[in-house]
């Protein structure tokens, strides 16, 4: 088998019985980097000497006969909105393209203290706002199956690197849907964790509130490894939730006799495509054969999700983007005339249309005489909607639903309607608005392209989700196929 | 000419004395090179998180508590969005419509007695940076900033609108920061910006109950300035007035050296400030048992310490209101009177020649050469009649001057009183021969001419004659 296609713990396992060395690993990666990156472009910046250097830590370490962790030594990129210290971290923007920070992300450091390998930042939407990659001050990254198409956003890049053998590994960020619908879209498993279950400390805020980091991996079970390095509190982060680390792999191989699944109607009716309905549909009766309890379920207040996110989200935007202002690091206006000229003309040359976009919506919403009918309804209505998970979690262990309503769209279909490309986001947004946790997984094809499943859960039962997803995985092979390239 | 009312409320900031920022481990210390006391979270870089310092809201508290406000048991950090290059992330994390600390109050001496004014709230947020430029910020071909400041923890105190008068402004803020140093939570060194005031201005005909048009004045760096602004800035809205115009509500800025305020921006211009509550920091849930403990904690206050000197030490209302009204001087007091009982005579030296000499000195209390106990000993010495009161003024200075022990300088300098009879036999004996015609004049009832001799027998000896036996010895020696 393609060494690019293979799954950590199989990679795990050639290396501590000396099959193959971590810097062999590292070289292939790198080797098919160099070979797509052309067509698919899912890298903002390829970091292969450092790769190396740690990949022959690794060795070094295998060679003295030390037992090296489950992801030692195993490829990883990073979306280009967590701080890498010494490497550019742009968040695809032109304001911040010469960025270095001086400091980790927690997330990053922990994936470095694991001993995993970092090949390289990935692509987005321009802080992460967008479901396509268009929005990259840069350029647009690809669909591996499809290059004509886009890869979905805003983590596009670090699902294309999982997608198309660049890496095995790659860590995004979810705020409406961030990591669930590209991986949808580009055939791999994506998780959002419970919101606080990960730390931010080094992400790039876009929505604070909304913002949650997870992964994309090829199969269920190295979500379930990467989740076990990746979660835990952090002191840096005030909103990480305190309490014990959970063994997520401890969910694998779990029967699903019995458990209870809610379908929301208002997830599988209008505005779904046929065809990645008939494959839910097909894939619910998969978990059905195993013994799940498939029921009709609601959540009332689904109707306002895109409302309420796009003003909440955009709100806090409006705020932490606030700071790119050209006086000390990123892009600042040449020769600016006064303070003023240069905070207007270093923000109106940096930023893409979309991110002003979104920085105007959030000052309207945030001014006085506007803040209590847009900002505060809001957060009342998102109160509402975290409640009807609440309800629905009363009756079932997990929802399901399809994680986007389309097969991956053609490349400037949507740019030029913002309101179509939101609502690409509709059945991923609500988990954000509650904080509960999603993953999605591969469950078929429609029209040749990907489908991804969404399975939400409980605040926090990251496991159940982990227990279900990888029992449909058993029984299936979608995860398997691979991107002709 | 209308008879006006004028209505003040002040909005005082201070720093907390917190060894770290409120956010972040940097250090809170003044000075240094610029831009050396901070980190990734205090410079605001992409991707970093505020995490609250504890003390922080533990400092705010004891001020809260010592301003008797009610503590709130649920408080949250709050957004304020505005752009200034001096603060990293352009908006300062503050607390809006949750503040730790509401309705409170303190009390200051007017001529009419005591008047006590509200405390509408104490708040907690983040200071922020230093800009250093040519000229105004709009014309400077470039500004430097300093971020040491930025994320320094502030309290900002707002008082209700409840002073009449410039002078009961500045016995509010005196009477402010004698609380604050008394909490210990401060320096409150209006100098090194550890201590800022704004004021709110208006006045209204007397007898109304409408509050007129406020200006907000800004850049007030003293007591002094306080005052002055305040006097200005009410005399220039009587006139404005009186020539039929109205107030403007703005923003205004004391100018110090031209003694004038002038218009920095209307509100028009004032900043929307957008706050919402911070998404980054979770609400805070506050024990009220802990608030318990720092009330507990609180030292002896200004008011009450005032009143333990009058019944205690039997000292006059007044002397105790000075001395109190800096913990550090009431300390130095009390410290004194650990080796000196009289408290009226040691009150009498601390507010009359120590006080003289650290104004001229331009010093604190803390930086006083002489020590407590070495003021204790120049009283004592003055008591048991080993230095006569004149004396003791000259070794006084000298102990100022060089920090040595009373008992050192009289020995050193042979000081020591002369009360022996027969020495001052002899010195008033040639005074007397030496001045024949003066010594007949007090014998024919010029009072006059005692002092003369007095005078005389003290020059003779070096000062150090005991005066009294001086007196009583001419007076028998001319009968």
């Amino acid at each position: 088998m393609d060494l690019v296609y293979m799954t950590a713990h199989e990679l795990h396992d050639k290396l501590t019985s000396k099959q193959i060395s971590a810097e062999e690993v590292c070289r292939e990666y790198l080797d098919r980097i160099e070979k797509v990156e052309d067509r698919l472009k899912a890298y903002m910046t390829v970091t292969g000497d450092l790769a190396l250097n740690q990949a022959r830590s690794v060795d070094k370490r295998i060679a003295s006969g030390e037992s090296i962790p489950p992801l030692a030594g195993i490829p990883i990129a990073v979306k280009d909105n967590m701080c890498t210290e010494g490497i550019r971290t742009t968040c695809s923007s032109k304001i911040l393209y010469n960025f270095v920070p001086p400091y980790n992300a927690t997330v990053v450091e922990k994936i470095l203290a694991g001993g995993m390998v970092l090949m390289g930042k990935t692509n987005m939407d321009e802080f992460a706002m967008g479901s396509s990659t268009e929005n990259s001050g840069f350029y647009t990254t690809s669909n591996p199956w499809d290059t004509e198409r886009v890869p979905g956003g805003s983590s596009g890049g670090s699902a294309v690197a999982v997608a198309a053998g660049e890496t095995v590994f790659s860590l995004g960020s979810d705020t409406g849907g961030s990591i669930r619908q590209p991986a949808s879209l580009c055939g791999v498993v994506g998780i959002k964790p419970t919101y606080g279950a990960v730390s931010r400390y080094g992400l790039v805020a876009f929505a604070s509130s909304l913002d949650q980091i997870g992964c994309f991996s090829r199969d269920v079970t190295d979500c379930a490894v990467l989740l076990n390095l990746i979660t835990g509190h952090d002191p840096l982060d005030s909103t990480s939730a305190p309490g014990q680390k959970t063994d997520y792999t401890g969910f694998l191989n779990r029967p699903i006799k019995g458990l209870r699944v809610g379908v929301p109607v208002e997830y599988m009716g209008e505005g779904i495509d046929p065809g990645v309905r008939a494959v839910i549909n097909d894939a619910l009766k998969v978990l059905a054969s195993q013994g799940a309890v498939i029921e009709e379920a609601s959540l009332p207040h689904s109707k306002y999700a895109i409302p309420v996110y796009y003003l909440i989200a955009t709100a806090e935007a409006s705020s932490n983007l606030a700071r790119y202002d050209g006086v000390r690091y990123g892009y600042r206006a040449e020769d600016p005339g006064d303070v003023v000229d240069m905070f207007m003309r270093t923000r109106s040359r940096g930023f893409g249309t979309e991110v002003k976009r979104r920085i105007m919506l959030g000052t309207y919403a945030l001014s006085t005489g506007y803040y209590d009918a847009y900002y505060l309804k809001a957060l009342k209505v998102r109160t509402l909607i975290k409640q009807d998970f609440d309800r629905a979690f009363d009756k079932y262990d997990v929802l399901i639903s399809p994680t986007s309503p389309g097969t991956a769209f053609r490349k400037g279909e949507k740019v030029d309607d913002p309101l179509q490309m939101y609502l690409s986001d509709i059945t991923t947004i609500s988990v954000n608005l509650a904080g509960i946790p999603g993953i999605s997984v591969p469950a078929g094809f429609s029209g040749g392209l990907p489908v991804g499943m969404q399975i939400m859960g409980r605040p926090f039962d990251e496991g159940t989700l982990i227990g279900v997803a990888h029992a449909f995985e058993r029984d299936t092979d979608h995860h398997a196929r691979f991107p002709e390239l | 000419m209308a008879q006006y009312e004028t209505v003040i409320g002040l909005e005082v900031h201070v720093e907390l004395k917190t060894n770290t920022k409120i956010f972040c481990h940097s250090s809170t210390r003044f000075g240094g090179d610029p831009n050396t006391h901070v980190c990734p979270v205090c410079l605001g870089l992409p991707g970093v998180l505020p995490v609250l310092n504890k003390k922080v809201v533990e400092y705010a508290t004891r001020v809260g508590l010592a301003l008797k406000c009610s503590i709130a048991q649920y408080s949250k950090f709050d957004r304020k969005n505005y752009y200034y290059p001096d603060l990293p992330k352009n908006y300062q994390i503050s607390q809006y419509d949750l503040p730790l600390a509401e309705r409170g109050y303190l009390d200051i001496d007017t001529e009419e007695g005591i008047k006590r004014i509200g405390i509408t709230r104490v708040h907690m947020e983040e200071d922020a940076g230093k800009l250093v430029h040519q000229g105004t910020i709009s014309t400077t071909p470039y500004s430097l900033v300093d971020y040491n400041r930025t994320g320094v923890p502030l309290i900002e105190i707002v008082s209700e609108p409840d002073m009449r008068t410039p002078e009961e402004a500045r016995a509010y803020l005196e009477k402010l920061k004698a609380i604050i140093q008394y909490t210990g939570i401060s320096d409150c060194k209006m100098e090194e910006g550890s201590l800022r005031c704004d004021a709110n201005v208006s006045i209204r005909p007397v007898g109304s109950d409408e509050l007129g048009t406020k200006t907000e004045i800004k850049n007030m760096n003293s007591f002094r300035s306080l005052q002055r602004a305040l006097r200005y800035e009410v005399e220039r809205q009587v006139e404005a007035l009186e020539e039929g115009g109205g107030i403007i509500q703005e923003t205004r800025t004391w100018d110090e050296a031209k003694g004038i305020t002038l218009s920095m921006r209307s509100k028009e211009e004032a900043h929307d400030y957008r706050y919402f509550p911070d998404p980054d920091l979770v609400p805070m849930v506050i024990d009220p048992d802990w608030v318990e403990e720092i009330r507990a904690s609180l030292p002896e206050l200004p008011d009450r310490r005032k009143e333990r000197y009058v019944a205690d030490y039997g000292l006059p209302a007044y002397d105790a209101s000075v001395i109190t009204a800096t913990k550090e001087l009431a300390d130095y007091f009390e410290e004194c009177l650990a080796g000196y009982p009289n408290a009226k005579a040691a009150s009498n030296w601390v507010m009359g020649d120590l006080s003289r000499l650290l104004n001229a000195g331009n010093l604190d209390i803390s930086q006083c050469p002489i020590k407590p106990d070495q003021l204790a000993g120049l009283l004592k010495l003055m008591d048991n009649g080993t230095i006569s009161g004149k004396i003791a003024k000259t070794v006084f200075e000298e102990m100022f001057e060089t920090g040595k022990d009373p008992d050192l300088i009289v020995r050193e300098k042979g000081l020591v009183q002369i009360s022996d009879e027969g020495a001052i036999s002899t010195a008033v004996d040639d005074v007397l021969a030496a001045n024949p015609k003066v010594a007949e004049d007090f014998r024919t009832g010029k009072e006059k001419a005692l002092g003369f001799l007095v005078g005389q027998v003290m020059k003779v000896t070096r000062g150090k004659a005991n005066p009294e036996m001086v007196n009583k010895m001419l007076k028998e020696k001319i009968k």
